[in-house]
């Protein structure tokens, strides 16, 4: 399939690199990703991938878009305040470019749904803001040989890594399990910085379309974190693909999906 | 098709865009093409006679020839290299 005009001109700034081409935009054009949460890392995450051209994105998120989500979320607007999240993504993607088709799935993610909601994709992203849904996107990636984008961000931190099977560590070699109830708060009772999602979730959208275009070096085997307040990136050697691991090692021990239970925020967590 | 005895295998006129949709343009033409396929590229004088073949010539293309049509526009003629 040929590129239209109209396409040439509205990815001209792509073609033009020798690393992407006609050929590189087709490729994008013809990917699959899936977005887990329309929030502060799925938003401009999606923005850029609609952008870009990438042909088919989904998005999953159950909730509805909140004022207090409207520092950083900014694929939504004060009109979208009480629409669902997913539609309120669709309509600003669909706006930013008709070339991409977005599917919107309004559910959270579970043992249940995600197997299926994974499997036509060709690479997934991570934009949840909890441990429980953060380790059953990395257990299903792995058991579906599925790449993926891990991300958290918090306060003025944040952080991401990349799984792609059979090229380095899982994020359970790296965080073997969800930490111990009540003992990290999550982004609602720590705040976060707006601009962290920008930041970090345009990183995730970069490792999508490098993984796409297959070109340069993905974050497999590495964390990057971010230190707003320093302003310094550390890209941080993780330790090889485990043998031992629950999940990705040579004997793994676990073989379902496991549905954590969800830290439910007290007021007693500062 | 030939021009000036060079077998030309496709065709692309890229007189009707500006910088740097001229070079895009071509950039898509030649990215249709196998390795060793020649294009003739039609482009207006001026600028995209200045940039295009020089931009070409940095993706690694083999330029054979420019041909001036003598009514301000020029058929530059590119030998494709690598796929």
């Amino acid at each position: 399939m040929a590129l239209t005009d109209s396409q040439i001109e509205r990815y001209s700034r792509h073609i033009i690199l020798k690393e992407v081409g006609a050929k590189g935009q087709k490729k994008l054009l013809n990917a699959k990703v899936l977005i887990i949460g329309a929030g502060g890392l799925g938003a401009p995450a999606a923005m850029y991938l609609a952008a870009a051209g990438v042909g088919t994105i989904g998005i999953v998120d159950a909730d509805e878009v909140d004022l207090s989500n409207l520092q950083r979320q900014i694929i939504h607007g004060t009109s979208d305040v009480g629409k669902a999240k997913v539609k309120s993504a669709k309509e600003t993607m669909n706006e930013m470019n008709p070339d991409v088709t977005v599917n919107t799935y309004r559910q959270f993610v579970t043992s249940e749904n995600i197997m299926d909601l994974i499997k036509d994709y060709d690479f997934i992203i991570d934009g949840t803001d909890n441990f429980p849904a953060k380790f059953l996107i990395n257990d299903a990636c792995v058991m579906a040989k599925k790449p993926f984008s891990h991300a958290g961000i918090i306060r003025f931190k944040g952080q991401l890594m990349t799984y792609v099977p059979g090229e380095g560590p899982c994020y359970r070699c790296v965080f073997k399990n969800p930490p111990p109830k009540d003992a990290v708060p999550t982004c609602k009772q720590a705040g976060v910085i707006g601009a962290m999602g920008g930041v970090i979730g345009s990183l995730q959208a970069m490792e999508a379309i490098k993984y796409i275009l297959g070109v340069g070096k993905l974050l497999t085997g590495y964390l990057l974190t971010y230190d707003a307040i320093e302003q310094e990136f550390h890209k941080v050697k993780l330790p090889s693909h485990t043998e031992g691991c629950a999940v990705c090692g040579t004997h793994p021990t676990i073989t379902e999906l496991i549905d954590y239970e969800q830290v439910v925020c007290t007021d007693g967590l500062k | 098709m030939e021009l000036a005895g060079i077998a030309i295998d496709e065709t692309v006129d890229i007189t009707d865009k500006v910088c740097p949709l001229t070079f895009v343009k071509a950039k898509v033409a030649l990215d249709e093409l196998e390795d060793g396929e020649v294009l003739a590229i039609r482009m207006n004088d001026g600028e995209p006679v200045q940039n295009v073949p020089r931009s070409v010539k940095e993706e690694g293309h083999q330029i054979l020839k420019l041909l001036d049509n003598e009514d301000g526009t020029y058929n530059l003629i590119v030998k494709k290299v690598g796929d």
